[in-house]
């Protein structure tokens, strides 16, 4: 039998539509302007582990292959550059493969981003606008560091890389031994940190490899930290934000490192964004910025354990 | 044999691991918004029973393994080795050894059809029907008429199991037996 029902229930779906007018409701009180940009660009992120999902455009500008966005970021920091202020969106994205209980291939995400915000005010509003739709109390904000030394005992900023792996092996069975720092710190939070945190918390300061579009500045101990946070909620990370980079310099050093990471890996390499680099090369405003996931936010409110509980049409549904 | 990769992993899924034939009980992505993908993944080792869980990069794969469980009647023991046939009328009959008997020795009953779960055509493991019906080979005698006051005694049964059963029962009565928990149930006689 075709089963063509909705994962969803129709009391789920009021619930989603109540809490998007309660944000677009937030938003327009503060001022912050409400924009779209395409989901459909002839360019995408370098992020190594981001996914696109590629398509043709017949009588397109660019003869080249167009890809669907995995976050509306380079087209909004365009916005920002071009003087528009405060902006917010929510929008669909895509990314290729992500298919869990918690992820869909094609997913709703909310971003915003203040001019003049630095990470901690950005933290601030995200808890307003989170403690407002879901009657939550203000949430603990934990450094990276904090979490990385109450529960494992080591500084991530500073470990060793064999430190890490002796680390990771005593408490993980790894069926490859090829992983990056970075890999072994992900795995850690997620095996060791993630199930011992607050349900509802920020994390902030990310070490430096984790950056992705970040500023990075020095921490009170002074080791550089990215000015980064995440938002986790029930275990999931909800949201994820950055006081922004802003220097066109660094911003292509970290473009060449993902393009050369995605080379050795056999991942395909894209061209960057030139327009969005222009944008930079111009100036970004000062800002700090945050997407947030529509579909776990409204999991969240509504207690569901799966993804497919609060989409219309999961992919498997489709 | 077919490779699967991380993105075919599912409950039930028998594979390689460390040549050794494994179900696949849980498989859980672990995916940070700007990191690596992982599969977290539960297994039950066949051959021993060993639960654990491993860690794999998304987009690894593992060789499949050639397990197959089918259902087998028990013919008959001759000292090392547990006899078996298919009931697909094929006749066909396969040798179980100690190691693949396992707990299963204590509910063997000839004719009676158990699965039996067979690596390259092996068998590893033989899992008995979750009720059974076996006769009382030695027990005290039975008390008459004490069919309701609780107290109960030690009874062999014909395939050799020691079971608690009640006071009222007796040599020649046929128990059914459940074979997960090794519980006497209640008497089937004639």
């Amino acid at each position: 039998m075709v089963n063509w029902k909705p994962g969803t229930s129709t009391e789920t779906l009021h619930l989603r539509a109540k809490l998007l007018v309660e944000i677009r409701q937030f938003f327009a009180e503060r001022g912050v302007l409400e924009i779209d940009t395409p989901l459909l660009a002839p360019y995408t992120v370098t992020d190594v582990y981001i996914q696109s999902l590629e398509t043709k455009l017949s009588n397109s500008p660019v003869a080249a292959p167009y890809f669907l966005q995995t976050s509306p970021e380079f087209a909004m920091k365009r916005l920002l550059a071009a003087g528009v202020g405060s902006i917010y969106q929510v929008c669909k994205a895509f990314r290729q493969g992500e298919t869990s209980k918690v992820h869909n291939p094609e997913f709703t995400i909310l971003e915003w981003y203040r001019t003049d915000y630095s990470m901690i005010q950005l933290m601030d509003e995200v808890e307003s606008l989170i403690c407002q739709l879901l009657n939550f109390s203000p949430m603990p904000r934990l450094s990276y560091r904090q979490l990385f030394d109450q529960f494992l005992s080591i500084n991530p900023h500073t470990v060793t890389g064999e430190e890490l792996r002796k680390i990771a092996e005593s408490h993980i069975e790894l069926n490859d031994d090829s992983l990056t720092d970075t890999d072994y710190l992900q795995l850690l939070m997620s095996a060791c940190i993630e199930p011992k945190m607050p349900e509802h918390c920020f994390v902030y300061d990310y070490p430096v490899p984790q950056a992705a579009l970040a500023a990075v500045e020095k921490n009170k101990y002074g080791e550089p930290v990215a000015k980064r946070f995440e938002l986790y909620c029930q275990r999931m990370e909800l949201a994820n934000g950055y006081y922004e980079l802003t220097n066109l310099e660094e911003q292509l050093v970290r473009f060449e490192s993902d393009l050369n990471a995605r080379k050795n890996l056999q991942l395909p390499t894209y061209p960057m964004d030139e327009k969005y680099l222009a944008a930079m090369k111009n100036g970004l405003p000062e800002c700090a910025g945050v997407a947030l996931g529509i579909d776990r936010l409204i999991m969240i409110a509504s207690r569901a354990s799966t993804i497919e509980e609060v989409m219309t049409f999961t992919i498997d549904r489709i | 044999m077919t490779s699967y990769a991380t993105n075919e992993f599912k409950a039930g899924l028998k594979v390689l691991v460390e040549d050794e034939p494994c179900s696949i009980l849980e498989n859980e992505v672990v995916k940070p918004g700007k990191g690596q993908a992982f599969n977290r993944v539960k297994f039950r080792n066949l051959l021993n029973g060993r639960v654990w869980e491993r860690t794999y990069k998304s987009g690894e794969s593992i060789k499949g393994a050639d397990v197959m469980e089918t259902n087998m009647e028990y013919l008959y023991e001759d000292g090392e080795f547990w006899h078996f046939m298919k009931t697909d009328e094929s006749y066909e009959q396969v040798a179980a050894d100690a190691n693949a008997i396992n707990e299963a020795r204590n509910w063997l009953k000839e004719q009676d059809v158990y699965q039996v779960v067979l690596w390259n055509d092996a068998p590893i493991s033989v899992i008995p029907p979750n009720f059974i019906e076996l006769e009382v080979t030695d027990t005290d005698p039975g008390l008459k008429g004490d069919t309701a006051q609780g107290g109960t005694k030690p009874a062999t049964l014909s395939s050799g199991a020691l079971v608690k059963v009640p006071l009222f029962i007796n040599i020649g009565d046929v128990l059914r037996i459940d074979t997960r928990t090794g519980e006497y149930q209640n008497r089937v006689n004639k």
